[in-house]
Order: C-alpha cells, then sequence, then structure tokens
C-alpha cells in the first residue's frame, strides 16, 4: 500500500497518466489500427524534445531567473555548421558531430561568460545572445538547404525491435542524466543552488563552476540536438528550432520540475514530452483545426500545473 | 563635484545616453530622418512596441513574467481589426474580457501558487489560437477612427514623440508618484510586510495582471492602427522585445523596482536599433545579431556604472 501511496506522490505521474490517456483516446478514435505507428512517432518526436529539456532540467533548477532561451538558435546554428561541413558525404559523420558539439560547448561557455561577467540576469543574457547566433546562423548558410548524409538520415528512421533507434538512444542520455542528477556531487549542487545559492556556497558547493557546466552542458544537448534533428528532417532550416524554446520550458516543468528550482525530475521529460506530442495528434485525429488546437494545448498546460501544483508553496 | 557626475546619477542617465547617441548616430547616417516626417516614420512602430512594454513593467513590477503579452497583443489586434471593425459592441465586450482574463490569471498565479513562467507560456498557446480562430487568413480592416489616431500630424512635433512622452509620463505618475502606485509597487519589494499592514496581495496582483491586460489592449489597437490589418503573428516578437526594454530601461527582475519612464526610452531604443541597423547597410544576416550585440553592450554599461556605485 505505502508503495502505492508513494507512487502517487511521484511529480512525473501526472504527465506519464496525461500522455497514456492521450494515446488511449486517439487509439480508440482510430479503432486501435495503427496506435503502434502512433506510440513510434511520438517516441521519435519525443526523444527530440527529451534531449533539449534535459539541459533546460538542469538550467531551471539552478533556481529563479535560470532559464537558456537560446536553445533555438543554437540547435539552428550547430545543425546549420554541421550540415554544410558534412554536405553529405558519410565519412564526415564524426566529424559533423563533433563540430555540432563544439558549436554547443561553444554557445554554452559565451552564454555563461555574459551571465558572470556582465552580471546580466541568464533570461536576458541567453536571449541577447541567442540574436547573434541567429544571424550568425543566417550568415553561414544563406538560406541553403544541405541535405544530410544518408547512412546518418537512415539511422534516424531506423528501428530495434520495434523502438526507434534515436528514442533507445536518448533513453540511454536520460539515463545518464538521472544518474548524474541524483548520484554525483555535480547533480547534488544543482539541486542546493537551486534550493539556496548563499547557503550551498557557505556548505562548500563550487556555485560557479557547477553554474558554468550546465550552461555549457545545456547548449552542448542543444547543439546534439540541432545536428540529430536537421540530420532527421532532411537538412537544417532556419526556423527549425523555434517550437523548442517555449516547448523545452514546458516539457521541464509539465515533467515535475520545480521552476523555482532546486528540485528535478527525470523521468517526467519523457513522460512531458510524450504527452505534448500525443496531446496534439489526439486532436488532429479528432479534426480540430489549427486553432482549436492552439487553445486546448495551453489550457492543458495550465491544468496540469494548476492541478499537480496542489497549492503548495513555491520555496 | 562627485555628487554632479555621482554613479547613481550615471545609472539613471544610461538609458536615456543611449537612446540620444543612437538618434544622433542615426542622424548623422541618414541626415534626412531629421524631419517631421523621418521622425514619424522612424518611430511610428514605437507606440505599440511601448504600450506592450509598459504591459510588460506592471508584470515584473509584482516579481512575475509575462511570456504571452506577444499572442495577446496579436490577439487583440485580430480582434480589433475585425470584430470592433464590423460590430462595435461586440469588439468592446471582448477586450473588456481580456482584461478581465488577465486580472483572474494574476489571481490564478497567486492564489495557487503557481509559477507565471508557465501559466503565461500556456496562455501563449491560448491566444495564438484564439487569434488563428478569429482572423484564420491575414486581413480584417482597422477602425477608422483608431486609424485616424495613429496618423494624427500635430504641429512641429511629430505625434510618435508626443505619444510616448504622455504614455511615460502618465504611468510614471500613476506608479511612482502616487500613493497607490506605492502601495502595488510594494507588492514586489516585500510583500509580506504589505501584507501585515493590512494590503490584499490578491487585490494589488490582479489590479497589476488588469493594467498589463489594458495596456496590451492599447498596444494591439495602435498596432492595427498603424498596419490597418492584423495577422495573428502580428506581434508575437512582443514578448521578447517587451522583456528586453524593461531591463533596457532599468527595471530589475525582482524586488518591484521599475522605471517607466526607462522603459519607454528601452522600447524606443530597441525599435531604433532596427532603424540604425539598416540605415548602416549592414549585410541584412546579421541584423538580428547587431541588434542582440547592443543589448549586450548597453548591458555591460550598466554592470560598469553600478560596480562604480559599489566602490563609492
Amino acid at each position: 500500500m505505502n508503495m502505492i501511496a508513494a507512487m502517487f506522490r511521484q511529480p512525473w505521474l501526472w504527465a506519464w497518466l496525461g500522455a497514456l490517456a492521450a494515446w488511449l483516446a486517439t487509439s480508440a478514435f482510430i479503432g486501435g489500427k495503427g496506435s503502434g505507428e502512433v506510440m513510434s512517432a511520438a517516441m521519435t518526436f519525443g526523444a527530440f524534445f527529451v534531449i533539449v529539456a534535459l539541459g533546460q532540467m538542469f538550467v531551471i533548477t539552478l533556481g529563479p531567473g535560470n532559464v537558456d532561451l537560446s536553445i533555438p538558435a543554437c540547435m539552428t546554428l550547430a545543425g546549420t555548421v554541421s550540415m554544410k561541413a558534412m554536405d553529405g558525404a558519410a565519412t564526415m559523420i564524426p566529424v559533423g558531430l563533433a563540430l555540432a558539439l563544439l558549436v554547443g560547448a561553444g554557445i554554452g561557455v559565451l552564454n555563461y561568460a555574459l551571465i558572470r561577467l556582465l552580471r546580466i540576469p541568464p533570461i536576458i543574457a541567453t536571449l541577447s545572445s541567442s540574436f547573434v547566433f541567429q544571424s550568425a546562423a543566417i550568415w553561414w548558410n544563406r538560406g541553403l538547404r544541405v541535405k544530410p548524409p544518408e547512412a546518418l538520415a537512415d539511422l534516424m528512421t531506423a528501428k530495434l525491435g520495434g523502438m526507434p533507434v534515436i528514442a533507445l538512444f536518448v533513453i540511454l542520455l536520460t539515463i545518464a542524466g538521472h544518474l548524474l542528477l541524483s548520484r554525483t556531487i555535480y547533480g547534488r549542487g544543482v539541486v542546493a543552488i537551486g534550493q539556496n545559492m548563499r547557503a550551498a556556497r557557505l556548505a562548500g558547493v563550487k556555485t560557479e563552476r557547477i553554474r558554468a557546466t550546465t550552461y555549457i552542458m545545456c547548449a552542448t544537448l542543444a547543439g546534439l540536438c540541432g545536428y540529430l534533428l536537421a540530420a532527421f528532417s532532411g537538412g537544417a532550416a532556419l526556423n527549425m528550432g523555434e517550437e523548442y524554446l517555449l516547448s523545452s520550458i514546458a516539457v521541464v516543468v509539465i515533467g515535475g520540475t520545480s521552476v523555482a528550482g532546486g528540485f528535478a525530475n527525470v523521468p517526467g521529460l519523457w513522460g512531458a514530452s510524450l504527452f505534448l506530442f500525443l496531446l496534439v495528434t489526439m486532436l488532429n485525429t479528432f479534426g480540430a483545426g489549427a486553432g482549436i488546437r492552439l487553445v486546448m494545448t495551453g489550457l492543458i498546460i495550465i491544468g496540469v500545473i494548476v492541478a499537480a501544483s496542489g497549492g503548495r508553496n513555491r520555496t | 563635484m562627485s555628487g554632479f557626475f555621482s554613479p547613481r546619477l550615471l545609472r539613471n542617465l544610461l538609458p536615456p545616453l543611449s537612446l540620444a547617441a543612437l538618434l544622433v548616430a542615426i542622424f548623422v547616417l541618414q541626415p534626412r530622418t531629421m524631419s517631421y516626417f523621418g521622425l514619424n516614420l522612424l518611430l511610428n512602430l514605437a507606440i505599440p512596441i511601448t504600450l506592450a512594454t509598459i504591459a510588460q513593467m506592471f508584470i515584473l513590477c509584482v516579481n512575475e513574467l509575462d511570456l504571452s503579452i506577444g499572442g495577446f497583443v496579436s490577439l487583440v489586434a485580430c480582434i480589433v481589426a475585425t470584430w470592433l471593425h464590423d460590430t462595435p459592441l461586440l469588439g468592446i465586450a471582448a477586450l473588456a474580457g481580456l482584461i478581465a482574463v488577465y486580472a483572474a490569471l494574476g489571481a490564478l498565479i497567486h492564489l495557487r501558487n503557481l509559477p507565471s513562467i508557465v501559466v503565461t507560456l500556456g496562455m501563449s498557446f491560448v491566444w495564438l489560437g484564439l487569434a488563428v480562430l478569429v482572423l484564420p487568413t491575414p486581413g480584417g480592416t482597422a477602425p477608422e477612427y483608431v486609424r485616424t489616431l495613429m496618423t494624427l500630424k500635430p504641429a512641429y512635433v511629430p505625434f510618435p514623440i508626443i505619444a510616448s512622452v504622455v504614455i511615460a509620463l502618465v504611468v510614471h505618475i500613476f506608479l511612482m508618484r502616487s500613493a497607490w502606485g506605492t502601495v502595488l509597487r510594494g507588492a514586489g519589494g516585500n510583500p509580506r510586510s504589505l501584507e501585515r499592514a493590512g494590503w490584499s496581495i490578491l487585490k494589488i496582483k490582479m489590479t497589476m495582471f488588469a493594467l498589463a491586460g489594458f495596456f496590451g489592449v492599447l498596444s494591439g489597437i495602435a498596432l492595427v492602427g498603424l498596419t490597418t490589418s492584423a495577422d495573428a503573428n502580428i506581434a508575437l516578437r512582443y514578448t521578447l522585445l517587451s522583456i528586453a526594454g524593461v531591463i533596457l530601461g532599468g527595471g530589475e527582475f525582482v524586488g518591484g523596482r521599475i522605471s517607466p519612464i526607462g522603459a519607454v526610452i528601452g522600447a524606443v531604443t530597441l525599435t531604433l536599433a532596427g532603424s540604425f541597423l539598416s540605415f548602416l547597410r549592414l549585410n541584412p544576416d546579421w541584423q538580428i545579431g547587431a541588434q542582440g550585440a547592443i543589448l549586450i553592450i548597453v548591458l555591460a554599461l550598466r554592470v560598469l556604472v553600478s560596480r562604480a556605485e559599489k566602490r563609492q
């Protein structure tokens, strides 16, 4: 009994239940046919959301005001740079990956430098820097869409035992993220800073080093996501990161991570991104127009946050 | 002597000085803008951005953040260009209803202790969705009186300048000089002590959100007056512009430290930055980037000034 009670207190539960409900409703509507495909698509698209949300989760956990708004620009720049470098050649795949990660890490370093040296609130620092990165991406590929190497594109859509390979990869990534959060000094430090930065510093947590690592990691993950997404969708587009700005924050919060910081939750990321994707799919199969779909998505995000908060006090 | 050039004074002067520097640079690059007509063109779009920035400022003042103001202004623009034009009564009712929704959001956020970032994030989807429902394809017509107001040509001073000054002064007097305004700002500075003194934080938050909604509505009306038609995506970028404008004008994220005059100056500066860059004949690829760079430079200057302030 205790286990069931404990289960209901898990913050990630609501996101998973929501995802399940949306999937069941969709399956019921289409008469069960193709519901496996719907799940498989959700796993693939959800995987991309999870990659960026993982980084965003660590950033948000650092406490109020910490949020990375440069994720879309970072994805676009990493995507364009790597696709152009590979130029469709299969031998260049690792080089492209390395470049994408490097672009991401570089952006993370710049973001943190702005936050630390100029003492700009992170939300404004990443916002202003994202303009610069977005411009760099436009300038770098001039709107050309370079196709990814075929082998890489195939890998993105490949399946292993019915599961999309990309989803399996991201599941491994999230397990690593979970261990990083709960089992390492770094992860505990992130949570401690989010709860009380001053107390954490006095307790000997190397706050600045951890903050730097977090911003660099977040941008690197965004770079990785840009690389994979560009490979998946047949090339980098200048607006490819757009929907990831708000979605990355939404996924983190619906997944049960506290916006006020100091409390993170990795399993919820998967639940929330599946939920968001399945929700849109459900409304699509019901034949709802774009307007209704957006309104419903918004209301459900608010509904989830109201239901999950239970009126507990912000810390 | 030090009182004359004190860092505190410098800090307050930074937003207007950046604006002046930008204006001078524009005049040098393109002397033709130094006319009634030129200034009018240059500053036209600053009016809706200024109003949206003031809306954001009310929210920031009570330690919240509104990520939905862009979508909200878009929705207002769509309603103004359709309902307010065709069936004025329905339009007015809808706009009043929107302000009420904003007040309700403030209440919801306060009562349930919700993070405003997430609630307004959700609302940004709702506003955009409603805008698409009201106006599925770009179009509509601005009501005649709105159009007339926004294209006013007063003698000597261009309308956008008069409008900005009036907005700045009205909000400044209300929020910074009146007793009521001090209470409202106090909810951002120290809500607990306000509550102990017998004020209702709930009412204050609702008031501030309603004010934000009101200015959002004004912004949408002004925007349609300029563009004559609307589109569901017309003002989405206002969300980020408005936050940047408040911060550029000297506002802070927490503690109720805001400056209405600064916010107006910040919004005008951001609007002008775009024109400045096109006058520079900068490679268009780098225009957005340079806007980001200007933001960073101004903020860096502010840090230098506050460091000097601390040293004293």
